[in-house]
């Protein structure tokens, strides 16, 4: 908090301690799923077996992401990095000339983030990654069986299980704070592009767009270590690798999806294969 | 704002009688330590209750910091604490390095220069009044620059290298130590460190809360003058809005080696024109092998604004700044505009 030239306690930004709090947090999240799913997580479990007909019509490898899709997240990703890297390497005592690179950055995400809302909704199965009451079911009934209780073994997952669905989530939620505000930023800094305009708001919305602004940016720390983390362990690198090449072997789609609720059987390869 | 004057708020003085012990001190108490040199910085920010440090270090006691003392390649080294005033006086200084006599004493007044120091004077705060009104700009730790908005008073300020924050370096003698290559010397945790003059001032580009890289815990010790350019051709010139007590609109220093009218070598810095001080490298390479003519004063006057941008009240630092550096590489007498 600050006291404006009007005598006003406004925010200015947030506390920077939270930039540790939130990489100890993620840290140790790491730490303890890594414990738990070495000591104590048991086999994954589905009901039901693969129907072999179907299996017989899916190919050999499975396509799941589109080279659109593979271009946007690489893209979102270096950007992402960027920024994060911009925006706090200065605040732990690393210092450079950072404002450039963040802007510059911000506006690749932000024309990443365009594109691929515009792509999913209008050539993608927009529903696909958002949750819905069947996976919110059988969540709770993963997690009843991962705490020792009776519950019935869930169906194999569709395109996307649920924890991917809530990480999407969070990250839309999270990006799109950054986003929204980091454009409004823009009118702070000389950027040639926009007039300067620091009259655009008040100083009380100015300072709750900078606490927002940081607010998820620190949260994106943890989010994006997670997210990291997750893409380098062993179980899940064959996903890791989908994003890069575009495709997965039939073995894993056929052990972890259910091919009535995410379709690929080869005449109908185009269907599944946009995200 | 209200600003109470008068009553600085409490802290613990400690008073070192080394400059060990004073960057001990330094070291011990980090970010709520205040350093106090000649005290004519520092006290408008306690008066005016802005800085509000928990322990203020004073480095008046310390002996060793003080004086100037010749170097055997023929150069001298200023402890920081030596006064502007001594600095002007000095006889070596006088001889050799008439450059820093000539910045020093147009510094201030008398008075502040009798009670102003060297190490003072090169690592004082910037002058932006609603910086120093305490408002919560981006030097401050804020989140804008009031001198730079669409009503912003900012006749004073940068109209080079800005970035977010538009406030400028108010040194006198920074520029002159430049042009002549200074070394500065400070002590830290990890030992004494010396660097180049134009390398101890940071811009808001890379830090927008400080003027120079001195961290906490960091104290400059002395300042060293090497031989190379003693006896160099040198020109000061700082141009205020009244003749005494004011700081600079604009500053320029150059220092130079010139042989049967030909410039062999320069260096040139100006301050007032951004956050730090600003060696004009292009310039100097730009004027080196030429007459040192009104031909090439102009020609070095026009390449030192390249890029400058001014904001709404501070366009005139441009041509201020074209003239001055003319002037610096051709003489006061050559140097009227054409154009």
């Amino acid at each position: 908090m600050a006291r404006s030239p009007w005598g006003q306690d406004v925010p200015i930004h947030i506390a920077w301690f939270l930039i540790y709090v939130c990489a100890i947090g993620g840290l140790a999240f790491l730490i303890v799923h890594a414990i738990y799913v070495r000591y104590f997580a048991k086999e994954e479990e589905f009901a039901g077996t693969v129907n072999p007909k179907v299996a017989a019509t899916v190919p050999e490898r499975v396509k799941r992401h589109s080279f659109a899709a593979r271009a946007f997240h690489w893209i979102m990703a270096a950007a992402m990095l960027t920024l994060l890297f911009t925006a706090f390497l200065p605040k732990v005592g690393v210092q450079f000339n950072w404002v450039p690179i963040h802007w510059i950055a911000g506006l690749v995400l932000t024309a990443s983030i365009l594109f691929h809302i515009i792509h999913a909704t209008f050539f993608m199965d927009f529903w696909a990654i958002w949750p819905n009451k069947q996976d919110l079911e059988e969540g709770r009934n993963r997690m009843r069986r991962a705490l020792g209780e009776n519950a019935p073994a869930p169906r194999r997952f569709a395109k996307y299980p649920l924890e991917n669905k809530m990480y999407h989530g969070v990250i839309v939620l999270a990006g799109l704070a950054v986003v929204c505000t980091g454009v409004f930023m823009l009118f702070r800094v000389r950027t040639g592009i926009l007039p300067r305009n620091p009259y655009l708001f008040g100083d009380m919305t100015w300072g709750l767009m900078y606490v927002l602004h940081g607010l998820a940016g620190v949260g994106l720390i943890a989010l994006i270590m997670v997210h990291i983390y997750f893409a380098m362990r062993p179980e899940k690198f064959v996903l890791t690798k989908s994003m890069v090449f575009g495709d997965l072997p039939k073995e894993y789609y056929l052990s972890h999806h259910d091919a009535e609720r995410w379709v690929v059987a080869e005449s109908s390869m185009s269907q599944g294969a946009s995200d | 704002m209200a600003v109470i004057r008068d009553v600085m708020p409490a802290f613990d003085l400690l008073q070192p009688t080394s400059a060990d012990e004073a960057q001990k001190l330094l070291q011990q108490h980090g970010r709520d330590a205040w350093v106090l040199a000649g005290g004519l910085d520092s006290f408008d920010w306690l008066k005016d209750r802005i800085k509000k440090p928990r322990v203020v270090v004073d480095l008046s006691g310390i002996d060793e910091l003080r004086g100037v003392r010749s170097m055997s390649d023929g150069g001298v080294e200023i402890g920081a604490m030596t006064t502007l005033t001594e600095v002007v006086t000095n006889p070596t200084i006088k001889q050799k390095f008439a450059l820093l006599s000539q910045g020093a004493e147009l510094a201030a007044s008398p008075q502040i220069r009798n009670q102003g120091t060297l190490g003072g004077n090169i690592s004082q705060d910037a002058r932006c009044h609603y910086y120093r009104a305490g408002w919560p700009c981006y030097r401050a730790g804020g989140n804008i620059c009031y001198a730079d908005t669409p009503t912003g008073r900012n006749r004073e300020h940068a109209i080079l290298d800005a970035n977010r924050c538009v406030a400028v370096n108010p040194s006198d003698s920074a520029p002159a130590l430049i042009a002549l290559d200074a070394k500065f010397v400070i002590k830290t945790s990890k030992g004494d460190k010396v660097i180049d003059a134009e390398d101890y001032f940071i811009g808001p580009d890379i830090d927008i809360t400080r003027l120079n890289i001195l961290r906490p815990g960091d104290l400059l010790t002395a300042i060293r003058i090497p031989a190379t350019w003693a006896n160099a051709q040198f020109f000061f010139e700082k141009v205020r809005d009244r003749n005494v007590w004011d700081f600079a609109l604009l500053n320029v220093a150059s220092a130079m080696k010139v042989s049967g009218g030909t410039i062999q070598d320069a260096r040139i810095a100006v301050n007032g024109a951004a956050a730090r001080p600003l060696r004009l490298k292009a310039v100097e390479d730009a004027v080196k092998g030429k007459a040192n003519n009104a031909a090439t004063g102009e020609m070095a006057g026009k390449l030192a604004v390249q890029g400058a941008m001014p904001l709404q009240f501070n366009a005139y630092k441009i041509p201020l700044m074209r003239n001055l550096v003319k002037r610096s590489i051709s003489g006061v007498e050559v140097a009227s505009w054409a154009s």
